[in-house]
């Protein structure tokens, strides 16, 4: 004889089963849009408001150093529709190899507005700008304590100055209050050239044997070289001056704040000029939704949404239709939006030939290795 | 008729099949398999499409199969003496390290396996806890004790032992402290597993035959432990050798590593080619220990060969 209770615990249990399934199932309907992108990259509701408004699910997929998107992306097969690389070297090879889609512009009525110098300066890489959409930019400067560095080097020393680092004087009076360098040849070697008075994308010989003159100088000075762990390290006041992204710097600024304030931190873009980058938006050739990710490019070309983001992530973006949307904190920061002078000073790292890259990363870690 | 040569039963030869099948199966898919890829894409050449390297093999019709083998990645590796001295550096931490772990962890298993049996599982548990825990936060532990203004710079201060913080962290002394650190279990276990089977009777009896507890030591409990220490060191060295994160985490700026050799070929030139050659040499590199090792124990087991 069947259990009556039985019976009624079962068709509780399909009950409970459908309940749990049924919101899932709407959702595995629904059009997914598979998103590769930085870590703290996009306000807290850019994607929640992206799906409220387009009913299109986002999965976001984090990343923290370009060559890890690019492995992936060369590798073949990463499933994602969107990316957010650097555009010099990095996208600007991933155009070459052919790895992005062209994009449909007529579905991205928010680019014409953009800004004319930065779309100009990346059909150099991307002629007609056809695959890359900018994003966000910034500069690589310096990130420094101003109470540590006036209290070795005197009240009235400039601090806006590559001198900070590049000269051995300097370097060797900073040392024990720790100075380090960014780990890519692609960053250094431009700074060095800028602070020698130098082409920044020069790879003469006499040129690079000056950077390596430079390097060999303040080598014995440096606490660290690497692309990262300056930013808890300016955070801790474990160094006083590093060669940084000016959204890093910003960040640690920010933990420093939040550690309790014992440490101020302060962006400085260097007078003699400074690398200037711009992260694009790209669809991957291979994209599963393009449709999806049009849709996502054009909702992030809205003045209101990229100012959210940049408010967010405190970086400058490309759209000049987004200024009254921005915190005046973000508007009047000269590190994040230089003024005109300081802006004709900054420079796009060279395109290189994969030779040329070869021989700067030999050069380079010939140098780090003291070699 | 020898008994060797007796005809067997096919269900026998079957499971007999299967039993060496299966490992093989496994070393084939999960070690063959991917060693053939890389050993593939080393003497493929780079070039800047998906996948970032030639096929080696084209079909150029009319039945003519053409194979382009390239060699120039070995050659530069070979040629190029950064290479050779990022290999040495690694050989030489990976061998400090060792022998640091060794002297460290010898005494330790030893204690563990002479404790009281009641102990023995509390001690052992104290050296796997801290697998418990990410590697990567328990290597971030140590930037805080180690920086400047960190836990062993101020317990230093305030002993009075150093005037001014001592500069550890990003130092040589850095990444040993850590890979040291990180290792010393894997050179603990198979010591402590080695130790615990040792017959405590032989030391009883050089007792008796008036041998000292020190020459005891030398001349009984360590040749016995042979086999503990050569797989603990094992254990230790050949990870350690192709080590990345330590020495990115803690070294300094002058750290030259096959690991991040490896990582700048891979990541920042994308030459996947070049890469896999520096993979393909550094296994090479490691299967040495490994022979020599198998040639020891089996000289362990049968000492008449």
């Amino acid at each position: 004889m069947l259990n009556p209770t039985l019976s009624h615990r079962w068709a509780a249990l399909i009950l409970v089963t459908v309940l749990l399934i049924a919101p899932a199932i709407p959702s595995a309907l629904a059009q997914s849009l598979h998103i590769y992108n930085w870590n703290d990259y996009f306000a807290e509701d850019t994607l929640a408001n992206f799906q409220t408004r387009t009913g299109i699910r986002p999965v976001l997929d984090l990343y923290d150093a370009n060559e890890v998107l690019e492995a992936k992306l060369f590798a073949g097969r990463s499933g994602y529709d969107v990316v957010f690389p650097t555009m010099r070297p990095f996208a600007a090879r991933h155009i070459q190899a052919g790895l992005y889609r062209p994009l449909d512009k007529d579905r991205l009525p928010g680019l014409d507005r953009l800004d004319p110098t930065i779309m100009a300066s990346l059909a150099s890489a991307d002629p007609g700008n056809a695959h890359a959409v900018p994003y966000m930019w910034g500069t690589t400067g310096l990130g420094l304590n101003p109470a540590k560095v006036r209290e070795i080097l005197g009240e009235d020393a400039p601090l806006d100055t590559w001198g900070l680092i590049f000269d051995p004087a300097n370097a060797e009076r900073l040392a024990g209050c720790g100075i380090s360098l960014l780990d890519d040849p692609a960053e250094v070697i431009p700074a060095a050239l800028i602070y020698l008075g130098r082409d920044p994308h020069s790879l003469a010989h006499e040129d690079l044997a000056a950077v390596r003159g430079l390097l060999d100088a303040i080598h014995p000075f440096l606490r660290n070289i690497h692309s990262s762990q300056y930013i808890s390290d300016l955070a801790n006041g474990e160094l006083c001056v590093a060669h940084g992204y000016s959204g890093d710097v910003l960040q640690a600024q920010t933990r420093a704040e939040e550690a309790g304030g014992r440490v101020e931190i302060d962006y400085l873009i260097p007078r003699e000029g400074a690398v200037l980058w711009t992260d694009v938006i790209a669809i991957l050739k291979d994209a599963p939704n393009p449709d999806a990710a049009h849709a996502f490019i054009a909702y992030l070309l809205e003045p209101e949404v990229i100012a959210a983001i940049s408010n967010y992530v405190f970086y400058a973006n490309p759209n000049p239709a987004s200024k009254p949307y921005l915190d005046s904190a973000l508007r009047d920061d000269p590190g994040i939006y230089p003024p005109a002078e300081v802006q004709a000073r900054l420079v796009v790292p060279a395109l290189r030939s994969e030779r040329e890259l070869r021989e700067l990363n030999r050069f380079w870690t010939r140098a780090k290795a003291q070699r | 008729m020898p008994p060797t040569a007796r005809p067997r039963q096919p269900g026998r030869r079957l499971s007999r099949l299967v039993n060496i099948g299966i490992p093989y199966l496994w070393l084939g898919i999960f070690f063959l398999l991917p060693f053939v890829i890389v050993l593939q894409i080393s003497l493929a050449e780079p070039r800047l499409a998906q996948p970032p390297y030639t096929a080696l093999a084209e079909w150029l019709g009319d039945g003519v199969l053409s194979i382009r083998l390239d060699l120039q990645n070995y050659l530069l590796v070979l040629s190029d003496d950064i290479y050779l001295a990022a290999f040495m550096n690694s050989l030489k931490v990976a061998f400090f390290c060792t022998l640091l772990c060794l002297l460290i962890g010898y005494p330790m298993a030893y204690a563990i396996a002479t404790a009281p049996s009641r102990w023995r599982i509390p001690l052992l548990m104290l050296i796997i806890l801290p697998f418990w825990t990410s590697f990567l936060i328990r290597v971030y532990a140590w930037i805080g004790i180690l920086q400047t203004s960190g836990f062993l710079n101020n317990f230093l201060l305030w002993l009075g032992l150093i005037d001014e913080p001592l500069a550890i962290l990003y130092t040589q002394t850095a990444i040993y402290i850590g890979i040291v650190y990180s290792y010393l279990p894997f050179m603990i276990l198979p010591l402590y597993a080695n130790l615990t089977r040792l017959d405590r009777t032989l030391l009883e009896a050089a007792a008796d035959l008036g041998c000292r507890p020190f020459r005891a030591f030398v001349r009984v409990t360590l040749p016995l432990s042979r086999a503990g220490i050569i797989a603990g060191c094992m254990l230790v060295f050949i990870p350690v050798v192709g080590e990345f994160v330590i020495p990115d985490l803690l070294g300094g700026p002058d750290t030259l590593m096959v690991g991040r050799m490896l990582w700048t070929e891979f990541f920042s030139n994308v030459d996947w080619p070049l890469a896999s050659a520096l993979a393909i040499l550094l296994l090479g590199l490691l299967v040495i220990p490994f022979v020599l090792m198998q040639r020891w124990q089996l000289a362990a087991e049968d000492p008449d060969r």
